[in-house]
């Protein structure tokens, strides 16, 4: 009997593996949603677990702020390359710059401008599922989040009215101009992910492990200092995130445990070099990830009335 | 590295509005250290804002701004937390009579339910029916949290009413293994450390049962089942051993299965042989549920997606004519002669309601014969034509190969949650026109 058993990290590869194929068997167009991040980078793991030795059936798909860190993209762009996967990326700049997003007043973060960057995807290209990294334990709006999560024609989430998931069937029915979001670690915590990113000796972008780096505090965070105004014929994409005389640059060792962009990214100052560092670092951690988002902090239901809206 | 839990317990709560489910959970993860700081910080903004300045340990898990002014839980939420031995899945489901769907879907998938009274009112038509559906769902373990034992000055007496209580209408079910808790969830007796309130009481603390629950023998290994999900084939392959490769990816559904086995292809009938298991981390001699793997088989057999690779011993049955028990999910009520999509497996087919046999009186779970329909919250017993044969086991069997949903045609809403009885007729290997 005891050789017929998984641990908690297999449990959790399969069941994303079955939802992944479920994916490929059911609808026509899906997009793979690939930030970079460390939950995309498990997602494509998966992908591959899930569908070699052929091709994985779907393009990526990510949507830029225009705030990225640099390392993020490099290494985005590589790993998309090594798999021989189709890239296609959509930008914050190229969408307001057509009048499709519009940016509030004084609000420099782009975070809520992705919604619309991310439904005009979605249209362009007639994707009708994306399969997102999100996880239930990151956010308590998230938590009540299905597997496949049905959004109507205009990209909104109705958390009232979510079809039921029963078994390990997931049904993946749309009409025209409706589509999925479908979510494989749903049940994955942030220990699982770095658990799973270690067994499985992937790379991550470097920013994950601690380095040097100029930071300024505000909101109580560490925010990242951003890279200087290289174009001054256009106007400042970071005007608004930097620092002011009254928050000096200090230069410290940190690494990130989320990523964002660097507008809402908090540096968390760390001396970690491996997996396992990370690991312990995050069994002895006293606040959750996202306790270094600028974009929850807004209001205790901002995470609701984002994925409302059609956030990722 | 010390932060490696052996396997997953999933488990979902239930009980009526008040009996403290979302407490509970709070109080789980807080007496375990799961919860983080910040959290703990916004919990105390909203009892400030909301609270009176009281700390509200059910805001920890109704996390839409509906449930916290309202105070009641709208839908299944899922919580994690892990100790050094298990790692958990938590479904919080809510009790409000209407949201009972929401029950089936965070129970279907657990390996116990804890179901919670009110040491106060007793046994009450909710609990009978959450246990009711516990056992519908043949979910193997069942907790009965008896709490608010602090408001009935932890009387001994009246515990054992209660377990009496429930062990009056227990027969009538299908449960196995049943264990009765007294506790306090605000309170924490008996949650994670034993109370001091009950020197009478010598079970285990919550947490502790939690912890030990035996679930290796959850999963159906016996008859090996495979539902193909999608068929691998690559295109232009880089590598030449791959020009021919044709693999059946799915995820095993029960039993076991071992390179140069002989299997059989439904609903063709066709017998072959497994020549690989493939997998991205090599091939595997042997391989069980619930593995998700790739097999490459002897013949170049016609399978696609919907079709089921099965073991030649312990076989399934089959049929278009189908007796099941369902629970009703969708306000539109279920009618006879009305036409669904059923998906089974990774297979859908059209299916047709023909007969509603009875349905469950929730307050004395006596069935009730030949209802003119079932509405939200019934669970009965109904008979189905489907357009094609289906191959499927009792779900009593295997929960995987026996359940289905049923999706209306049109909204795409999935209106039921389906439980297959026993088929009468199985699948024949002898029907030899098939064998290669």
């Amino acid at each position: 009997m005891s050789s017929y058993h998984l641990d908690h990290l297999q449990h959790l590869e399969s069941e994303a593996i079955h939802v992944m194929r479920e994916v490929a068997g059911e609808f026509e167009r899906p997009a793979l949603l690939f930030s970079g991040g460390k939950d995309s980078i498990c997602l494509l793991r998966l992908a591959e677990k899930a569908f070699r030795p052929a091709e994985i059936p779907m393009p990526f798909l990510n949507i830029e702020t225009g705030h990225e860190f640099p390392e993020l993209i490099d290494f985005r762009d590589r790993r998309a390359k090594q798999l021989g996967a189709k890239l296609i990326i959509r930008t914050v700049d190229a969408a307001i710059a057509r009048g499709d997003a519009i940016p509030k007043p004084g609000v420099v973060s782009r975070n809520q401008l992705q919604t619309p960057v991310l439904l005009g995807a979605i249209e362009e290209f007639k994707f009708d599922c994306c399969i997102g990294g999100a996880r239930r334990d990151e956010e308590k709006a998230r938590a009540k989040e299905r597997f496949f999560s049905f959004r109507d024609g205009f990209g909104q989430w109705d958390p009232k009215n979510q079809r039921p998931e029963i078994w390990n069937l997931y049904n993946a029915r749309l009409n025209q101009g409706e589509n999925m979001r479908v979510f494989p670690l749903s049940n994955w915590t942030e220990m699982d992910v770095w658990e799973y990113i270690r067994k499985e000796k992937l790379e991550v972008p470097t920013i994950y492990f601690s380095h040097e780096r100029d930071c300024f505090r505000r909101g109580g965070q560490w925010l990242p200092e951003p890279p200087a105004h290289a174009d001054a014929t256009k106007p400042d994409p970071y005007a608004g995130a930097r620092p002011t005389e009254k928050e000096p640059i200090k230069r410290l060792v940190v690494r990130v445990r989320t990523i964002a962009d660097m507008i809402s990214t908090g540096m968390i100052e760390s001396k970690v070099h491996s997996f396992d560092d990370i690991i312990s670092e995050i069994a002895a951690a006293r606040v959750t990830e996202r306790g270094s988002r600028a974009d929850d902090k807004a209001s205790e239901a901002a995470m609701e009335d984002r994925k409302k809206a059609g956030y990722f | 590295m010390g932060h490696h839990p052996v396997d997953i317990l999933r488990f979902n709560t239930c009980g009526s509005v008040d009996d403290g489910k979302s407490t509970l959970i709070g109080r789980l993860l807080y007496d375990s250290k799961s919860l983080m700081e910040d959290q703990i910080e916004a919990l105390e903004r909203s009892a400030d804002i909301t609270g009176g300045g009281q700390i509200n340990l059910a805001n920890l898990t109704d996390g839409l701004r509906a449930e916290r002014e309202q105070g009641i839980t709208i839908d299944v939420a899922y919580r994690y937390f892990a100790t050094p031995r298990r790692k958990f899945i938590i479904a919080d489901t809510p009790g409000h009579v209407q949201y009972t769907r929401n029950m089936v879907t965070g129970a279907s998938a657990a390996n116990l339910s804890i179901v919670l009274i009110d040491a106060r009112l007793g046994v009450i038509e909710q609990s009978r029916r959450h246990t009711c559906i516990a056992s519908l769902l043949r979910i193997p373990h069942l907790v009965v949290a008896v709490n608010k034992m602090d408001l009935v000055d932890w009387s001994e007496a009246r515990f054992i009413e209660i377990c009496d209580q429930f062990n009056e209408f227990l027969p009538r079910l299908d449960i196995k293994d049943v264990k009765f808790i007294p506790m306090s969830a605000l309170n924490g007796d008996n949650l994670v450390e034993p109370s001091v309130h009950t020197p009478w009481y010598v079970g285990p603390t919550l947490l502790g049962h939690l912890e030990t629950v035996h679930i290796a023998s959850d999963w159906n290994l016996n008859g090996f089942r495979f539902p193909v999900q999608w068929v691998n084939r690559p295109n232009n392959p880089t590598d030449r051993h791959l020009h021919d490769f044709r693999g059946f990816s799915g995820q095993i559904a029960g039993g076991i299965v071992r390179v140069g086995q002989k299997v059989m292809a439904l609903p063709g009938g066709q017998i072959t042989t497994v020549k690989e298991i493939w997998t991205l981390d090599g091939p595997l001699q042997e391989a069980f549920c619930p593995q998700s793997v790739t097999l490459v088989l002897e013949h170049d057999i016609d399978i696609s997606r919907g079709n089921m690779i099965i073991g030649l011993d312990q076989l399934p049955g089959t049929g278009m004519d189908l007796h099941a028990q369902v629970c009703w999910m969708h306000p539109r009520p279920l009618q006879r002669g009305k036409k669904y999509f059923l998906k089974h497996t990774s297979n859908t087919v059209q299916a047709m309601v023909t007969e509603i046999d009875h349905r469950i009186n929730m307050a004395t779970l006596v069935p009730e014969p030949a209802p003119a329909e079932l509405v939200l919250n019934d669970i009965g017993e109904i008979r189905i034509r489907t357009a094609k044969p289906l191959v499927y086991d009792g779900y009593a069997t295997n929960r995987l190969t026996g359940s289905f949903i049923l999706i209306e045609q049109g909204t795409n809403a999935t209106v039921a949650a389906g439980m297959l009885l026993p088929s009468e007729q199985l699948v024949r290997p002898e029907s030899g026109d098939y064998v290669i």
